[in-house]
């Protein structure tokens, strides 16, 4: 019994710094349209700034998220501003867009490979290694910080999107990007810095996911592989939707590894995903709900 | 004009036949190598060009392919030489069983889901490959019996095999591209729902569309198998593969007959020449990165559809653009109907 119990909170506790990687994502597709599969390199490099920052200048890992969040914030605006811009309204634009920043995640993979080889690294703090019992196990610091820190950013965004002036233009932007800009609407700013949010939020889940896995950049395809199907199982551009599956993905991975082998936790996943989509395309909070919101 | 792209075409079908008398074994590796790839792009071409689903998933066809062959191969200890590419259209049908099955499911789903289906049931069949090691040899892969040929002529009945598939691929694309059924396609892509009221049975349509697309993609994987010798689970169902057969296409122009070709024998040999130039010192995919993100920025509909747009636009200026006819080939009404279907978005 205690190996599900474990599962299940070790699920619950990843499951939240995945729910934050997965929001900025389900943002981005939101308000423009686009599929950013750049977005799993996105969390390595945010790994590896955090990385070179705790490396080289002995920086805790949590302090050097005040340098990568608004360094990847940058990032995400200058990426908006020199590429997802240039593609226009056509038929191929989500085909399009997932070619472009394929092609950016292939030059950020080059460069990091360059850097920082192929060799597998971690990050290294007090806390990693250390843990306190809860019941008749070990829980390690990290995990609970991140968690935390995750809810907090989570909740933040929530904030954001439903409660500030900007959240009113996003959410008019993606129900209708037209109409927004109609009525006065600064949709390309809007877009700028939603941009810049969704992969500002990957500095965050890259330290996490550094701190809790050895990590190269071949470690980006299964990320970005697990945050698409988290936000097609919430519903695309859905934040509950987000949060919701992305829980469920990692419990029910963390019990397939717990009750019969961890090569057959991500497959159970895929599994499920598929079979759901049979009976729900929509996803579990599908488009429709999530933009009436 | 027809007489003259039929010499065109004889011209270089007799090029391409002498071709590797004329260069080195490295060269007609890397010839093998883009006419596999010009086939597979083909097949995903004559469905997602044709229908407008984007599938991110070709690489479960070829990896398939690719282990239907290695298991074959294995078991029966079948050494390679000519009768072994009698095994190719088995790795096309065990494609097509699985196509049949995936593509109930996963056609249900539209636009962005389905990206993500095809891509999510690769990654389980990547995981199986890996998994079910007392079947497929997991991470340690399958080796197949060695080739009875000699290194310097190894290349030349691959080379001519895969020249045929690709004749076949485009033979295939020309007649549903002409046929009424090519036409109900297109008219999927254009608007599924209103295709569906006027009476095209879209379910089939769509099916039959995505099993052909696999007949093709398995017998190019089993080829790869072949020609490599070897099969790995991260080799065979590679994401690299999903994503690089749709950029040939969309390089070339999604859709059109041509384009496909054209983006593969650009891209592939890029691919290759960067691989071996700086693949050491990974600046491979750094420059590969650079120069997709130029093409997609300054060819955002490829190089037929972009060179059609510009060409009917000084016909325009002159005013001698014609009228659409039956007579139009297919580039060009391909380019027609999606031009209209983008502007209006």
């Amino acid at each position: 019994m205690t190996a599900i119990y474990d599962a299940i909170l070790t699920g619950i506790l990843t499951g939240g710094v995945y729910a934050l990687m997965a929001s900025g994502l389900t943002l981005i597709f939101g308000v423009l349209e686009i599929v950013n599969i750049a977005q799993g390199i996105l969390v390595i490099l945010g790994a590896y700034l955090s990385y070179a920052l705790n490396t080289y200048l002995h920086m805790d890992i949590f302090l050097s998220l005040l340098i990568t969040v608004p360094a990847m914030f940058l990032l995400g605006i200058a990426i908006e501003r020199l590429f997802i811009r240039r593609l226009n309204q056509s038929q191929n634009r989500i085909m399009l867009s997932v070619l472009m920043t394929f092609a950016i995640a292939l030059f950020i993979e080059g460069a990091l490979n360059l850097i920082f080889t192929t060799d597998y690294v971690s990050l290294h703090a007090k806390y990693i290694d250390a843990s306190f019992p809860i019941g008749k196990y070990y829980l390690p610091y990290v995990y609970v910080f991140a968690f935390v820190l995750s809810i907090v950013l989570l909740a933040g965004l929530y904030l954001l999107v439903y409660h500030t002036k900007f959240g009113y233009g996003l959410r008019a932007l993606t129900q209708n990007r037209m109409a927004a800009a109609l009525i006065g609407i600064d949709t390309g700013k809007i877009a700028m810095i939603t941009v810049g949010v969704g992969v500002a939020v990957t500095a965050v889940g890259g330290m996490a996911y550094g701190a809790t896995n050895a990590f190269n950049t071949a470690s980006s395809y299964d990320l970005i592989a697990r945050l698409l199907v988290i936000i097609v199982l919430g519903g695309m551009g859905s934040l509950r939707g987000a949060f919701v599956a992305s829980l469920a993905m990692l419990v029910i991975s963390d019990l397939t590894t717990a009750l019969w082998s961890a090569q057959w936790s991500s497959l159970v996943f895929f599994v499920l995903l598929v079979l759901l989509l049979v009976f729900r395309p929509q996803g579990l909070f599908g488009l429709a709900e999530g933009r009436k919101q | 004009m027809k007489k003259a792209s039929m010499i065109g075409l004889l011209a270089l079908l007799i090029l391409a036949l002498v071709f590797p008398l004329l260069v080195d074994t490295t060269t007609t590796g890397i010839a093998v190598f883009t006419l596999l790839y010009a086939t597979a792009v083909t097949g995903w071409n004559l469905f997602s060009g044709y229908t407008g689903y984007i599938s991110l998933g070709y690489a479960s066809f070829t990896g398939i392919g690719a282990y239907t062959m290695a298991l074959i191969c294995d078991h029966w200890q079948i050494p390679g030489d000519y009768r072994t590419f009698l095994l190719l259209p088995v790795g096309g049908l065990m494609a097509v069983i699985f196509a049949l099955l995936v593509g109930w499911i996963s056609l249900r789903t539209r636009r962005v889901t389905f990206v993500v289906v095809t891509l999510a049931i690769m990654f389980i069949l990547e995981s199986l490959a890996f998994n079910l090691s007392g079947f497929t040899g997991g991470s340690s892969g399958i080796i197949l019996p060695s080739s009875v040929w000699p290194g310097n002529f190894f290349n030349i009945p691959f080379y001519y095999v895969s020249l045929f598939l690709l004749v076949l691929a485009i033979a295939i694309a020309w007649w549903i591209r002409n046929s009424k059924y090519g036409l109900g396609l297109l008219a999927i892509r254009e608007d599924e729902d209103r295709a569906r009221g006027l009476g095209v049975k879209t379910v089939e349509f769509k099916l039959v569309a995505f099993v052909i697309s696999a007949f093709l993609g398995g017998m190019v994987g089993a080829m790869f198998t072949f020609y490599n010798g070897n099969v790995f689970p991260d080799a065979a169902f590679d994401i690299n593969i999903d994503v690089s057969v749709a950029l040939m296409a969309f390089l070339g122009g999604i859709g059109t007959l041509t384009g496909p070709i054209l983006g593969t024998f650009l891209l592939e040999p890029l691919q290759q020449y960067l691989t071996i130039q700086y693949g050491a010192v990974s600046l491979n995919l750094m420059i590969l990165g650079a120069l997709l993100l130029i093409i997609i920025m300054v060819l955002p509909d490829g190089i037929v559809t972009s060179a059609w747009k510009a060409w009917r636009r000084r016909a325009a200026l002159r005013g001698t653009a014609s009228p659409i006819s039956s007579s139009v080939p297919e580039e060009e009404t391909g380019v027609l109907l999606e031009s209209s279907g983008g502007e209006s978005g």
